[in-house]
């Protein structure tokens, strides 16, 4: 996959000396969706905000598609379409006006037939000339997103888009995106929901203190970083764990009738069948045994505690 | 140029006026009215003539010099400051739009209806007084371009105001007395001398002489003084949009 955005040793500072975003760097591949996580204060905002023009550069530089945002940002904002996280919208324009309003922002003509299509597939044609302030929360979210979708971006940046939303609008929203996806447009996500970035992310990056703790592809990272529990559930009770077993640093549980050993499925060995005949060596007889799975969650905890 | 993109937010902006045309209209009118009936009917069929010029006729220029310079800074500072109140701004901010192209949509848009306004109490006026119009083309020429320079100075209060408060601060407590205080009521040589000179550090002066030079041929200071201030204020005004913008002032984090 081709690059569509790279970030070289960005360095935000703001007015009162707080340096939101501290040396970071980061590239971005054509068609993916790459989330970003952290706490809040940690900087992903602001990031965005770079990107987009929001906000400006103390130091470093930002290319889209090959362009400098501040050299050829008309150019590189006519590619980007952007969601923030606060609704903001003009409380007494109608949906279309306003979505309407925003395409030609950005310069394009009008064009009716995408607009529809647009206000159709979010849901949102038969509310197209309601006033804004007349919508439901979930559906003033679907309008900021058929704003920043209003001048067919290649580049879409969701700045917590579920953020305060139900369940049911949660998966409407991981369903758009897919699509959006599908359709080639690259999505920059960020997020508190773990959940939101393992449904949907191809790369997770992990933000913290202004800082770009890790960039790596879902799955790899899940399955590098990812720490399963071995229940093992015993015939006869154990007082405490014997000698033989101390170097799996195993914990007692259910009054000793279990232990649970962790183990790392990014390693070679998991060192279970090695346990297992060290078990059977000194007569311990298991009774049952099953796995457990540390979700991302666990995961972001973890890098973000380490 | 992004022209589609001013086409926007002028139109964005002159669809909010028409969505509240009573205030956006029919308020600066009947204001204006009222005016009349007092200043120009009640109080001044007592007045003598101004340089041969009725004082109902007379006051017409300064009239529509309170009217559009109230009406060009409260809707471009309006204008701006409601989508920095609602959040909005960031679609501005990260569209292809140059801050010059943002600022000739909100302030085209807040010029052309103070400018609107200005011509429909002229007309309005001519209901109660009549009025022959000795400079006509440079009389509308002044008007426009002091509904520019006001219409920029209203953008910046609406950049830098945090508040509603705010907001309303600079148009009531510095705009309304200078204006009411820079002779639309009267000529200068009608104050004490003291206060004559004292008047001619207001700088609203210059503006509705030139202005009612170009009604009657009469001003208190020369017609060349009001066009440099007119010129030097809309020059302040561009150099200090030009620095929020350059620097992001109250725009930008």
């Amino acid at each position: 996959m081709s690059e569509i955005i790279s970030v070289k040793n960005l360095v935000k500072k703001y007015d009162n000396d707080f340096i939101a975003v501290k040396n970071l760097s980061l590239k971005i591949n054509q068609g993916e969706i790459i989330a970003l996580l952290g706490p809040n204060g940690a900087g992903k905002t602001t990031l965005i905000s770079t990107i987009c023009g929001l906000a400006s550069i103390t130091s470093g530089s930002i290319t889209v598609n090959g362009l400098d945002v501040i050299q050829d940002y008309r150019k590189t904002r006519e590619i980007i379409g952007l969601v923030p996280q606060e609704l903001a919208l003009e409380p007494f324009e109608k949906v279309i006006n306003s979505v309407k309003f925003s395409r030609r922002l950005f310069g394009k003509k009008n064009n009716n037939e995408y607009i529809e299509q647009l206000l159709t597939k979010l849901q949102l044609y038969d509310k197209k000339d309601n006033i804004i302030k007349s919508l439901s929360g979930g559906m003033k979210r679907r309008v900021m997103i058929a704003k920043a979708l209003s001048h067919n971006p290649k580049i879409l940046f969701l700045d917590e888009p579920t953020a305060g939303v139900d369940v049911e609008l949660r998966k409407d929203m991981w369903n758009i995106v897919k699509e959006l996806k599908n359709e080639g447009v690259t999505i920059i996500l960020t997020t508190h929901y773990i959940e939101e970035a393992e449904m949907i992310a191809d790369r997770i990056g992990i933000i913290n203190n202004g800082e770009l703790l890790l960039v790596e592809e879902k799955n790899k990272l899940i399955k590098r970083m990812s720490i399963k529990i071995l229940k093992v559930r015993l015939k006869k009770s154990l007082k405490k764990i014997p000698k033989k077993l101390a170097k799996y640093k195993l914990k007692l549980i259910d009054d000793g009738n279990s232990f649970n050993y962790y183990y790392n499925i990014g390693k070679e060995k998991t060192g279970i069948t090695s346990l297992l005949s060290d078990m059977n060596e000194i007569g311990i007889n298991l009774f049952d045994i099953q796995t457990e799975e540390t979700s991302l969650e666990d995961i972001f905890v973890k890098i973000i505690k380490d | 140029m992004n022209l589609r993109g001013i086409q926007a937010i002028y139109i964005y902006e002159m669809n909010r006026s028409f969505r509240t045309l009573i205030q956006s209209l029919v308020s600066p009118v009947l204001s204006t009215i009222l005016y009349f009936i007092v200043f120009g009917a009640a109080i001044g069929s007592r007045m003598e003539n101004i340089s041969n010029v009725s004082y109902g006729a007379f006051i017409v220029p300064g009239l529509i010099m309170l009217t559009v310079q109230m009406q060009s800074v409260n809707n471009a500072s309006f204008g701006i400051y409601f989508p920095k109140f609602i959040g909005t701004t960031y679609e501005l901010l990260s569209a292809p739009l140059s801050f010059v192209e943002i600022v000739i949509g909100y302030v085209g848009a807040a010029t052309t209806k103070a400018f609107s306004i200005g011509l429909i109490i002229l007309a309005t006026s001519y209901l109660f007084v009549t009025i022959d119009i000795v400079h006509p083309i440079f009389m509308l020429f002044f008007l426009l371009l002091t509904c520019i320079s006001f219409s920029l100075l209203g953008f910046i209060i609406g950049i830098v105001s945090d508040n509603f408060e705010q907001l309303n601060i600079a148009p009531m407590l510095i705009i309304t007395p200078l204006v009411f205080l820079g002779g639309s009521f009267y000529t200068l040589d009608m104050l004490p001398p003291f206060w004559q000179n004292f008047a001619l550090l207001n700088p609203i002066v210059y503006l509705i002489s030139g202005f009612r030079w170009a009604f009657f041929g009469i001003g208190d200071v020369p017609i060349l003084t009001s066009i440099f201030f007119i010129l030097l204020f809309t020059s302040i005004c561009i150099s200090i949009i030009w620095y929020i913008f350059k620097t992001g002032y109250r725009i930008k984090n």
